[in-house]
This record gives structure tokens, sequence and C-alpha cells, in this order.
């Protein structure tokens, strides 16, 4: 869309903020091609959806396999966001990351910040995990794995995917369906409750 | 629902170099949920994305929705408060936390609003 201050879309009023907003911190949604990172951003969020976007600069080769691109290319990226008032002075914003892993980290400011993170599984695509689990622990944040049930999907219980995941028994593991707003809220719920142990056994 | 917001034509880079006068947004330390308050209004003459940026910001608003409110990247967005910021046209709120681990009174606000859902 072309910038024109006429067609600007203010928020609507109810989405405004109130002035004594003071502080915002923010999670985000990760995991491979659609796992259901919208659908969670939107069942819990208190205002439509947003996007964002960025404009990634980076080296074409070995990145991109088409022979002979060696110049540099941009890419735009589009997030999904929303937002949950916490308090009058506190506001949680909810990243979704897009579904092309290798940009994620990229993104400056994403993670830098985060509380935390939400990694959705999907059980018939248990390897999608495993590299952003990986990028994610290497970035030093924290995370919960939560496992989205879609129909067809092979019945594991929690405790077989924790090995098929290879995940430490201290990461809390649990099911969900990010399409309902509860469930989305207690996987949110699950990873606060992770990071208070984090910070209450960090050693000061 | 995720669709961008990019219907119509695309934003080149000249476009977008135009609006920053060529400036990069390189650690201006704006986080996509740093919260932007105006102080002023928008006048006449302003560049309109300056302009834009004001109207929006009459109440806190993150650097993430201003991004997708005006439709432009967050590299953009960011050179643009850059400029009001000088100008001390609007005021930031940082996020928190700025590094380090977040405290347990932190989360456990977050824990309690979530509860409250
Ligand atoms: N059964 C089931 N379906 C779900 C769940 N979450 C999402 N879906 C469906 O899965 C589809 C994809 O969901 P999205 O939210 O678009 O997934 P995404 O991760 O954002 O996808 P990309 O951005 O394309 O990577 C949609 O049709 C959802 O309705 C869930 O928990 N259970
Ligand atoms: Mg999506």
């Amino acid at each position: 869309m072309a910038f024109k201050s006429s067609e600007l879309a203010e928020p609507p009023n109810e989405e405004r903020l109130p002035h004594t907003a003071s502080a915002a911190v923010k999670v985000v949604i990760v995991g491979g091609f659609g796992v259901g990172k919208t659908t969670m951003v939107g069942s819990v969020s208190e205002i439509r959806p947003l996007t964002t976007e960025e404009t990634m600069t980076q080296a074409g080769a070995g990145i991109d396999d088409r022979a002979g691109v060696e110049h540099k290319t941009a890419t735009t990226v589009a997030m999904d966001f929303g937002r949950i008032s916490i308090s009058d002075e506190l506001v949680l914003y909810l990243f979704g990351t897009p579904g092309q892993q290798r940009f994620w980290f990229l993104w400056n400011g994403l993670f830098e910040g985060a509380l935390g993170a939400v990694v959705l599984v999907d059980t018939r695509r248990l390897e999608d995990s495993f590299d952003v689990m990986g990028r994610l622990e290497e970035s030093g944040v924290p995370f919960v794995v939560a496992v989205n049930s879609f129909a067809g999907a092979p019945d594991h219980t929690l405790q077989e995917l924790r090995s098929a995941l290879d995940l430490p028994s201290d990461v809390p593991l649990m099911s969900c369906d990010a399409r309902h707003r509860d469930s989305s809220r207690d996987v949110l719920i699950s990873l606060m409750h992770y990071l208070h142990s984090l910070v209450a056994t960090e050693p000061s | 629902m995720s669709d961008s917001p990019q219907d119509g034509t695309e934003e080149g880079p000249e476009r977008l170099y135009v609006i920053t006068s060529g400036r990069s947004s390189a650690s201006n330390g704006l986080d996509l949920v740093t919260l932007i308050v105006a102080r002023t209004v928008p006048t006449a003459g302003m560049q309109p994305e300056h302009a834009a940026i004001l109207s929006l910001c009459q109440a806190p608003l993150s650097v993430a929705e201003i991004s997708a409110h005006i439709g432009l990247p967050v590299s953009v967005v960011s050179v643009l408060i850059s400029d009001l910021l000088d100008e001390q046209q609007v005021l930031t709120r940082p996020p928190v936390p700025p590094a380090d681990l977040p405290d347990l009174s932190l989360i456990e606000k977050v824990i309690h609003g979530l509860q409250k859902l």
C-alpha cells in the first residue's frame, strides 16, 4: 500500500491503550508452517491481529539457491501480532513468526528483550521443531512447548513426545488447541510460571 | 487473517529511502514494543508520515502497531520516530525488561493479568 495519510487506518477507539500504559513486554510464538501461530495470536489478542513487516537484507549466495545470485537480496518479512492489556500500566504483545524460519533470527529486536517464546508443535511434523528449539537455546530465550492436536495426527502421550523432542524435564510441555482462547491463555500462563521458576532459582 | 497490508503497489526501496532521507535505523534504541506517546498534535506542513505518527500516538502505541497502521516497515518507522524524538514531539516508554532476566514481580503481574482473561 502506498502511503497516504488520508488512507491511514487509525486504531478504533476501543483499541486505544489507556494513557497510564507505561510498559510493554513481548512473547514470541514460533513453530513450523501452518502449526497455528497466527491462530494462537488471534485467539488471545484483545485487538484484531495486526501485521507488521521488516525488510531483511542478506547476502544472496548460499541462502537462495538460485544459481548465479550473489548480490544482496532484500526480502520483506511480515509478522502477525496481537496485544493483551495486563493492567492499566502493563501491556503484553504476542508476535507470531512467519513461516520462513531462517528469517526469524535475522529480525533484529524480535527475540531481544522477549520474556520468552512458545514453540507450537504439530505431531505430524515433529522434525520442524528441532531447529527452532536449538536456535532458541542458543539465543538464551526461555520457551515452553505446546502441542496442537490436528485431526489425523498420531496419538502420542506427552511423555513419548518429550523423549521424541529430546526435551529436558524442566521445560514445560503441554497439549493445546490454539483456536481456543482459554487454551492459548493457559499456554502463556505456563510460560510465565516457567519464567518465574527460572528467575526464582537464578543464583544472584 | 494474516494477510499482509501490501496489496497494492509494492513499497520500492527507493521510496522508503526518500521517506527516511536515506538514513538507517541502526541502534536508535527503539524496540518493537516501545510505547510511543505524542506530546504535540500534527501541524500543517509536516512530513505526512510524521503527522500520521503524531495523530496515531495521541494515546500510547507500540512501534509495531504504528508500523502496522501506517503500512511501513519497522526500520523505516523507527527512523521517523527518531526524528520526532529529536524534536521532542514524542516520548517513549521503553519496554521491560531492557536486557536481563525479568524480575519476579513483573512476571507475577503478567500471570495475574492473564488469569483474568
Ligand atoms: N485442529 C486444530 N487446528 C488448528 C489449531 N490451531 C490452528 N489450527 C488450524 O490450522 C490452520 C493453520 O493455522 P495458522 O494459525 O494459520 O498457522 P500458522 O502457524 O500461522 O501458519 P503459517 O503462518 O503459514 O506458518 C488453520 O486452518 C487453523 O484453523 C489447533 O490447535 N487444532
Ligand atoms: Mg501465520
